[in-house]
């Protein structure tokens, strides 16, 4: 299957996997082998857990055991980064996997008189290093040394020393470094880490934390230069590898059901491609849930495997409310072929809920995503950056070929205006339901406005939600978008 | 042992003043010389510390020179990262100097070596 990758170019260059989700894709296998990497970032930013994970991973997948010199007296925060890991400290220290030594250096307690190097640092170092036959060190971090040491010409001449020490003695290191305003890091440690550069941000907008991960340098590998998206979660940190590359992905021919028969009907007879983004919006109670549930219901009786992800309603209020209108999705849910997450939009940024999806997406291989509704993580100002990561989501969905649906909540007016256009952009087919009261009697409304590479009806016809189910009634010749000509229109579905 | 009193009347309460000529702990400076290997700095720290001690102290100390290449394992306790570091144990509280102490004057002052009264 192909699979948006960042492209790689092998060289010589050894790797030390990070064990980290999404990480070691991101870097082509991980971090340069017996080099020193610089990982920065503000205050917060995670630099502390990706080192700590790298070490623990190393230690235990890999049989590398690692060295974690600390400088900021964290001892607490470290038993508890390594905790939320899945494992425990002390332990990893009893086996020999793990070896932490806290350096301490107070300014206030600390006189100087002549020259001095930093010796005692480099012994301690290679103490611990020989303690456990460490193949892994990581410096956390290294900007307490420059509070502590007044000298910065011998700080900085120790610093250098001691990164060579590492590479002599073929130990793949993560040093880290706090974000400076004008340079990558506060002391300029760039400068001499030239090998690979990791840079973490995490930045809070409209009360909506978003982190990001971006490899700055790797000499040796091709990386893409794009800011990566990740999560701290249960199992510490994952990386979303996805870019927003070419449109490479391969255009799928076969056909899947809408669910509806007669709405088949309205696209060749055939139903959505499979593969293709589906776009449902409608004002409040105009039934673009139960369209999707519906969808959804048609694909699990297919013996497919469908997410669906529900940013409004709890699962058991749609298994409820579905059930009144004649479908069970219950049954699925039993068969794991039906699977519900359900979230709060603003629980995250954006870049939160596509970590959360790409990670589902990758442990359940459905065929089928759902997203209801897509309307509050798609803020009406329509960033940059919301519609990158919007890129990214229905390009990831594209190259592992499944067939999505989103529903969006539009107010009264003309469906274009209302729906952002950095969504419907990306949608291949784009329904819109409406509700009406000609006569008096209400009804509901259904058009398709747009299906790329077909020839679909151009008509509306009447939406019947029942006990029975979902079904189209008849043609309407009074609705304002639709076009009145019966039957599938002659002229190929371009927008 | 106390002598003052023996000389005058009432002792005058002087709250800064301890006991003069005792020889108590508070006059006996322990300090540990933490140095890696001959170098130069190392040697040169040995040697001005053992003048300045002869100088300031009068035989009322005690220097231990701890090499780290053959002990790593005590450079932990008290924090070492700089060669050399000197430490004064006693009296409390711990200082710290580091360097080859070739500044006389910063090893006074950080050592805190006026013998106390």
């Amino acid at each position: 299957m192909p699979r948006a990758k960042p492209k790689v170019v092998r060289t010589s260059l050894a790797k030390a996997p990070t064990g980290i989700q999404g990480l070691d894709e991101v870097t082509g296998g991980g971090l340069p082998k017996g080099r020193v990497t610089l990982v920065c970032g503000r205050a917060g930013c995670g630099k502390s857990l990706l080192a700590m994970e790298f070490l623990v991973h190393g230690a235990v997948r890999y049989g590398e055991s690692g060295v974690f010199m600390d400088f900021e007296e964290t001892e607490e925060k470290l038993t508890a980064n390594v905790a939320s890991l899945g494992f425990d400290l002390p332990e990893l220290v009893k086996r020999k996997k793990l070896f932490v030594d806290y350096v301490l250096i107070d300014r206030s307690q600390i006189e100087e008189s002549g020259e001095y190097n930093l010796d005692g640092l480099f012994i301690r170092l290679a103490h611990a290093v020989k303690a456990i036959k460490a193949k892994r060190v990581v410096l956390d971090s290294v900007e307490a040394l420059f509070s502590g040491i007044a000298d910065s010409a011998i700080l900085r001449s120790e610093l250098r020393r001691l990164f060579r020490w590492l590479e002599d003695q073929k130990l793949t290191a993560v040093v880290t470094g706090e974000a400076g305003t004008n340079t990558l890091t506060r002391h300029g440690l760039e400068e001499y880490i030239a090998d690979c550069v990791i840079s973490l941000d995490h930045r809070v907008t409209e009360q909506i934390s978003t982190r990001r991960l971006r490899v700055v340098k790797y000499r040796g590998t091709s990386h893409g230069t794009d800011e990566y998206p990740f999560l701290i979660g249960e199992e510490g940190i994952s990386v979303v590898p996805i870019t927003s590359l070419a449109l490479t992905h391969k255009a799928l021919t076969d056909r899947v059901s809408t669910g509806i028969p007669a709405l088949d009907e309205m696209m060749e007879g055939k139903g959505f491609f499979r593969g293709s983004s589906v776009l449902v919006t409608g004002t409040a109670g105009t039934g673009k849930s139960s369209l999707a549930a519906n969808f959804t219901r048609a694909a699990c009786a297919r013996g497919e495997i469908c997410l669906y992800f529900t940013f409004e309603e709890s699962p058991s209020q749609i298994l409820r409310n579905m059930r009144s209108v004649g479908l069970d999705l219950e049954r699925w849910v039993k068969k794991g072929l039906l699977h519900f997450n359900a979230m709060r939009p603003t629980s995250t940024g954006l870049e939160g809920h596509l970590a959360v999806i790409h990670k589902l997406i990758t442990q359940l291989r459905p065929n089928v995503v759902v997203i209801d509704p897509i309307t509050n993580l798609v803020p009406a100002s329509g960033s940059y950056d919301v519609k990158s990561m919007l890129v990214r989501l229905v390009d990831f969905l594209k190259v592992e070929q499944i067939t999505s649906m989103f529903t969006n909540l539009t107010f009264a007016g003309d469906p274009q205006e209302r729906t952002a256009a950095a969504v419907s952009s990306l949608m291949d087919t784009w329904i819109v339901l409406r509700d009406s009261k000609p006569n008096g009697r209400p009804r509901r409304e259904l058009y398709v406005l747009k299906s790329r590479g077909m020839a679909h009806s151009r008509e509306a016809r009447e939406l019947i939600v029942s006990k029975r189910g979902l079904e189209l009634g008849i043609v309407l010749k009074d609705h304002p978008q639709a076009t009145t000509v019966e039957g599938p229109s002659a002229v190929p579905g371009a927008e | 042992m106390k002598k003052s009193s023996a000389e005058k009347g009432p002792a005058k309460k002087s709250p800064a003043k301890k006991a003069p000529a005792k020889t108590s702990a508070s006059d006996f400076y322990r300090l540990r010389l933490y140095i890696a290997g001959q170098t130069p700095n190392s040697i040169a720290a040995i040697a001005n510390l053992k003048r300045i001690c002869e100088d300031k102290l009068k035989g009322k100390y005690r220097i231990e020179v701890v090499d780290l290449l053959e002990k790593p394992q005590l450079a932990k306790g008290d924090q070492i990262i700089a060669i050399p570091t000197l430490v004064r144990r006693l009296p409390p509280p711990v200082k710290k100097i580091i360097g080859n102490l070739s500044k006389t004057e910063s090893v006074i002052v950080g050592l805190d070596l006026q013998p106390e009264r």
